[in-house]
């Protein structure tokens, strides 16, 4: 796609730019980076990508929505996100076209709209893709965006939320297993906009999510929930930032991930910022940990910035648990087989989490996709 | 008719130099319809008796058998142990953060039965055998044995003895750390369990208090690692009069 460039700053993670070359060289040593295991990045990140990968999409949408493929020209396009870092920057020059998803003006949609993202051609072919999900003033409207099969992927997701409408989006990585993802959501919010975003990691080899929401004026509230399951080898990484500018805007931040098995990583990192102006703000943010076997890791980094004293609140926290032999035995001692024993466990965790979505015709396919995963293991 | 019968076993803790033998050749054979008392001091080895014959992987049995039925136990992880018929209150319940009640409950009963309890039926049996033992409804949708205090915990194991209902059941010290109105509810749930059905039961005790209400039916006093003397009923009166003191001097 075109260039579209705003003035480069000095401090290079502000750095807003479609151009990959304004970017520096990725090296890992990047505190953005440093979890990444650059070598599996398949070359999403230096250029040397194999191309070829396939992404077919699938719109399940109510009357009124619309989904059309357009180009950069489009006006929709770039108007909430900008790459920031080099992987997004490529996955904007390389995108063959924009998809844009339009719930008009004030629709009350009953149904959710179902999105789904097919990968083809396997860790060694690669694909970029950019979306815009436009939600229009008023509007009420969920989106299902459902990731699948096996591909090199990395794409920008932009959303904008107008004034007094409602989001739920539900992201779903259901990958196959030699998948790898790098994707980054950018999301802005109008006046009094409400937002509920739901992650869920399930499937691919690496998967790297970068998720950023920033508020366009007063009342905007933001509730962004995830669930991780990361098994044998697989790499999954959370990054979020919540941004504060305006005054009176609410976040939430609850991510839950589970880990079991060899190499088994998860990176969660959490930045929520309240800048000076940014007073009545109302954030906490929380991320916790089960980790079901040795060699499993998880990293957890919550970061609060404060400009101002005067919020309603600001929090964080982060915990990491061990289902530890004890416990197994316990379990076990009662007649349950190992592989129940930590699926009701598993279960248990996440129970928490999916019943704040609130609607059971969502929540309850994610908790059967949870299942599945736990049944047959990371492919 | 179900009979637990433990020959010759010898278990030690820990690996290489720090291995340590604590049970010392345990011969001790349980039938259903029988109530045994194991009674010893502390640190004699009650407990790793009560580990070992309920599979936990710290303990590794060195010698000797634990056979149900004829079955070889000593071959069977954890949970076919007590899918067998095994049960084992523990001396100290683990807490399973993240798991409610309700939910394992229902599991190690499906696992045990062999088949889901109905659902309906099930929430009954739940909510009876839980007020038996006085146990407030609104633990059921509590974690496992989080946040519990120590009597709690214990009228928990009781709770799952009526639900599980084994062949045979072990309990560690079920009766330490109890008040006397909770001592009286447990024992009272392991008399009805006892009366109920055709358990054989391992009641291993430090004290004697639990026995005022349990009455075994056999006593065996256990002593660094093995079966010091056994008897009917009056033999845990003697060991209330005289305490555990004769056993201990007595020469290797
Ligand atoms: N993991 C372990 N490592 C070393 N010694 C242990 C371990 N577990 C138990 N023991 C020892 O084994 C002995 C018997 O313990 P236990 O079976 O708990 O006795 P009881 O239940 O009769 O009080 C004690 O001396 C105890 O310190
Ligand atoms: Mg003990």
């Amino acid at each position: 796609m075109a260039e579209r460039n705003q003035p480069a700053d000095v401090r290079p993670e502000l750095i807003r730019s479609t151009d990959v070359e304004d970017f520096q060289k990725i090296t890992g040593r990047e505190e953005q980076w440093r979890f990444t295991p650059l070598r599996r990045l398949a070359g999403l990140h230096d250029g040397t990508f194999t191309p070829g990968g396939l992404i077919t999409r699938d719109l399940q949408a109510p009357a009124g929505v619309t989904g059309e493929t357009v180009t950069d020209a489009d006006p929709r396009v770039g108007t909430v996100l900008i790459p920031f870092d080099r992987v997004s920057a490529q996955a904007w020059s390389s995108a063959p076209d924009a998809y844009v998803l339009s719930v008009p003006t004030g629709a009350e949609l009953t149904e959710p709209i179902r999105l789904t993202v097919s990968g083809a051609g396997g860790r060694d072919a690669a694909a970029f893709g950019h979306t815009v999900i436009d939600v229009g003033r008023g509007a009420e409207a969920s989106v299902v965006l459902d990731h699948r099969g096996t591909v090199s992927y990395a794409d920008n997701v932009e959303i904008s939320v107008g004034d007094n409408a409602g989001l739920m989006l539900v992201s779903i990585q259901d990958w196959d297993g030699d998948a790898v993802h790098v994707q980054h959501q950018k999301i802005r919010l109008g006046r009094d906009a409400r937002l509920r975003h739901i992650v869920v990691t399930l499937g691919g080899s690496l998967v790297r999510l970068s998720t950023t929401v920033e508020y366009a004026d007063r009342g905007g509230d933001a509730e962004l929930l995830g669930l991780y399951f990361a098994d044998t080898g697989q790499h999954q990484e959370h990054r979020l930032v919540v941004e504060h500018t305006v005054p009176d805007c609410r976040s939430r931040v609850e991510y839950r991930g589970a880990l079991q098995g060899d190499e088994a990583h998860a990176v969660w990192v959490g930045d929520v910022i309240i800048r000076a102006g940014a007073t009545g703000t109302d954030t906490y943010e929380l991320n916790r940990n089960l980790v079901l076997t040795e060699g499993a890791r998880a990293d957890s980094i919550p970061n609060l910035e404060i400009e101002t004293g005067e919020v309603v609140g600001a929090g964080h926290a982060s915990a990491t648990g061990r289902f530890d032999d004890e416990q197994l035995f316990y379990l076990m001692s009662r007649g349950i087989p190992e592989h129940d024993a930590r699926r009701l466990v598993v279960r248990g965790f996440f129970a928490g989490l999916l019943a704040r979505i609130g609607d059971e015709s969502v929540s309850g396919p994610l908790m059967e996709a949870v299942e599945a995963r736990l049944a047959k293991g990371p492919n | 008719m179900a009979t637990l019968d433990i020959r010759d076993l010898h278990v030690s803790v820990g690996t290489g130099e720090e291995e340590k033998e604590i049970l010392k050749g345990v011969d001790l054979t349980i039938s259903a319809g029988q109530t045994h008392a194991i009674m010893g001091p502390n640190g004699s080895g009650k407990s790793t008796l009560a580990y070992s014959v309920a599979g936990h992987p710290k303990y590794k049995v060195t010698q000797g058998s634990v056979t149900l039925d004829g079955e070889d136990v000593l071959s069977m992880t954890v949970d076919e142990r007590a899918r067998a018929g095994l049960f084992l209150a523990m001396q100290y319940p683990v807490e399973v953060p993240g798991v409610s009640m309700s939910n394992f409950l229902r599991s190690a009963a499906t696992a045990t039965r062999g088949e889901a309890p109905k659902i309906r039926t099930w929430v009954k049996e739940m909510k009876t055998a839980m007020d038996v033992l006085g146990m407030d409804p609104a633990f059921a949708e509590r974690n496992v044995n989080e946040g519990f205090s120590g009597g709690e915990k214990k009228r928990h194991e009781i709770l799952q003895l009526s639900l599980l209902k084994p062949a045979i059941a072990i309990l560690d010290e079920t009766d330490s750390g109890l008040d006397v109105d909770a001592l009286r509810a447990v024992a009272e749930g392991v008399n009805r369990v006892s009366a109920a059905g055709d358990v054989g039961v391992l009641l291993i005790t430090h004290y004697t208090r639990i026995l005022r209400y349990i009455t075994p039916d056999f006593v065996h006093v256990f002593v660094d690692g093995r079966i010091a003397e056994e008897g009917g009923p009056e033999l845990a009166d003697r060991l209330e009069a005289d305490g555990y003191e004769r056993f201990l001097k007595a020469p290797a």
